[in-house]
C-alpha cells in the first residue's frame, strides 16, 4: 500500500457474498483484500471487500450479474 | 477402524471416512479454528472461505449454479423440518409409504395443525407407481415430499418422473437425498427439485453433524427459519435477514464438521458419483446373488442391485433381527442394524412391522472378501 494510493471497498449483504466475491476476482486475476468494515462506512460486524480505486470499473464489471453488492464506498 | 470389524451400516453413518476427511478437520482447527462472518480478521476470514468451498463442493454435485442456494444444517432432518415450514394449514401435501420419520413425523405434525396429507401407497418392494402421485393431486395441493432411495429396502424412488409431475402441476418437489446424496446422481434442474435435503455424514463422507438443503431461487420468500439469531449480517437490524443463505443459518455453524464435509464432498467428485455407484452396484448384486442361494432366508425390497442402493433388508427364518444382530457382532465382528430404521411406514409397506428385519447397507470403501464373508456369516447364522 503506497501512500498516493487510494482505495475504495465493496459492501456486501453478509460474508458469504464477500467470500464470492473474492473467489471471482482471484479467478480474474484482480487485486483485491478482504477487510473489517471500517466503522465510519457501516455498524455491521462483517467484512467487506478493499480494492484500488483505479480498478474499480473492472471489478464491478467482473461481479455483475454474479454477486449482488450492497453499496460501494470510498475508503478513506 | 479397527481391522476386526465388518462395517455394513453405512446407511447409518458411512464408516470409515476417507483420510482426507479427517485432515481437513484437523487442519482447520490446528490452524485457529475462526467463527466466520463474525469478524474481518485472518482466521474468520478463513472460517468463511472454509464454508463456501463446502456450499461450492455441494453445489457442483447436485448441479447448482449457486452455491449460495445450499443452506448447511446440523442433518437431513434439519433440512427437512425447514423445507416442511412452507406448508400452511389448508394446504395438501403428498407423501409416500416408505418415507423415513424424518419426513412422517413434520408432516403428521402438520396435519394436526391443518395440512391435509395424503400417503402415496406403495409396493411390497417399496417401490413408488408415478401415476398415484398424479392421482393424489388436488387444487391444494402444495407440495411433494418424497425420499430419493429407502433407507430400509434401497429402493430407488422415481424422481424424475415425480418431480416432472410437480412441474407440470405447479407443486413443489422436496426431496429427501439422504441414502443417496454422493451415492447417485442428483441434478436439481432436469429432476424438477426445488428443495433438496441432504445429510454429509453418509455417503458425502463428512462427519456427523453435518448436513444442508438446496432451495430453489424465490422460495425463501415462503419457508419461515425454524431458528432466529446471529448471522454475522445485517447486524444493526433486530430482523432476521430474509437473504439466503443466512436467513436459515443462524448462530455459530458447525465450522469444523463442514471443513470435513467440504473434504468429503471433494472427495466424491474426484472418485466420481457414478463411479461410486458402479462400485456399490455390483457389492450389492454379489450380496443379493448369495443371499439368493441361501435356504431360510427372506430378502425385502427390489432385490435387484439397478433398481435399489446398497442397501439390502433381509430376515432369517426363526431367528428374530435383534437377536441376529447380537450374533452377527459377537460372532463374526459384523455391524449391522436390525428393528424399524426409524421407519415404521416403510416396515408396514413390506410387511415387516413391528419387528423390522434386518439391514446390511454396504459402503464404497466395502470389498468383495467382506460380502463373501458376510454371506457365509449370514449362512451359518440359519436355524440348524
Amino acid at each position: 500500500m503506497t501512500p498516493e494510493e487510494t482505495y475504495g471497498v465493496l459492501l456486501f449483504q453478509s460474508v458469504s457474498y464477500a467470500i464470492k466475491a473474492e473467489k471471482i476476482l482471484l479467478a480474474a486475476g484482480l487485486p483485491h483484500k478482504l477487510i473489517p468494515v471500517p466503522r465510519h462506512i457501516s455498524s455491521d460486524c462483517g467484512v467487506c471487500l478493499r480494492f484500488p480505486s483505479g480498478l474499480e470499473e473492472r471489478i464491478l464489471r467482473a461481479l455483475e450479474g454474479q454477486v449482488e453488492i450492497d453499496a460501494v464506498h470510498p475508503l478513506k | 477402524m479397527t481391522p476386526d470389524i465388518l462395517y455394513f451400516d453405512n446407511a447409518a453413518t458411512s464408516c470409515p471416512k476417507p483420510p482426507e476427511t479427517l485432515r481437513a478437520m484437523r487442519r482447520f482447527m490446528e490452524a485457529g479454528g475462526g467463527s466466520p462472518g463474525r469478524s474481518g480478521h485472518r482466521l474468520s476470514i478463513a472460517a468463511a472461505r472454509v464454508i463456501f468451498a463446502a456450499r461450492e463442493a455441494l453445489a457442483g454435485l447436485f448441479g447448482v449454479d449457486d452455491p449460495l442456494r445450499i443452506v448447511l444444517t446440523k442433518n437431513a432432518t434439519e433440512a427437512l423440518n425447514i423445507a416442511a415450514a412452507g406448508l400452511l394449514p389448508g394446504d395438501h401435501v403428498i407423501t409416500s409409504g416408505m418415507e423415513h420419520n424424518s419426513v412422517m413425523r413434520p408432516l403428521r405434525a402438520l396435519e394436526a395443525a391443518g395440512v391435509a396429507l395424503t400417503v402415496v401407497s406403495c409396493s411390497a418392494a417399496g417401490e413408488l407407481d408415478p401415476d398415484d402421485v398424479r392421482a393424489a393431486i388436488r387444487t391444494e395441493t402444495k407440495a411433494i415430499f418424497l425420499t430419493h432411495a429407502s433407507n430400509v429396502t434401497g429402493t430407488i424412488m422415481p424422481v424424475a418422473e415425480v418431480g416432472r409431475i410437480a412441474r407440470d402441476h405447479g407443486i413443489l418437489f422436496c426431496v429427501d437425498a439422504a441414502q443417496t446424496a454422493g451415492a447417485l446422481p442428483i441434478d436439481v434442474g432436469p429432476m424438477g427439485i426445488d428443495l433438496l435435503a441432504f445429510t454429509g455424514h453418509k455417503s458425502l463422507f463428512g462427519p456427523q453433524g453435518t448436513g444442508g438443503l438446496y432451495i430453489r431461487e424465490g422460495l425463501e420468500e415462503g419457508i419461515a427459519p425454524l431458528m432466529r439469531g446471529g448471522t454475522g449480517s445485517r447486524s444493526e437490524f433486530e430482523e432476521q435477514p430474509a437473504f439466503m443463505p443466512d436467513r436459515y443459518e443462524s448462530g455459530t455453524p458447525n465450522t469444523v464438521g463442514i471443513a470435513g464435509l467440504a473434504a468429503g464432498a471433494g472427495f466424491v467428485a474426484e472418485k466420481g458419483v457414478d463411479a461410486i455407484r458402479r462400485r456399490e452396484e455390483a457389492l450389492t448384486e454379489q450380496f443379493l446373488a448369495g443371499l439368493r442361494d441361501l435356504d431360510g432366508v427372506t430378502v425385502y425390497g427390489p432385490k435387484a442391485a439397478s433398481r435399489q442402493m446398497p442397501v439390502v433388508s433381509f430376515r432369517i427364518v426363526g431367528l428374530d433381527p435383534a437377536e441376529a444382530a447380537l450374533k452377527l457382532d459377537e460372532r463374526f465382528g459384523i455391524l449391522s442394524r436390525p428393528g424399524l430404521h426409524c421407519a415404521p411406514a416403510a416396515h408396514r409397506t413390506i410387511g415387516t412391522a413391528p419387528t423390522g428385519t434386518l439391514r446390511f447397507s454396504f459402503g464404497y470403501f466395502n470389498t468383495e472378501a467382506e460380502i463373501r464373508t458376510a454371506v457365509e456369516a449370514v449362512g451359518r447364522l440359519r436355524a440348524r
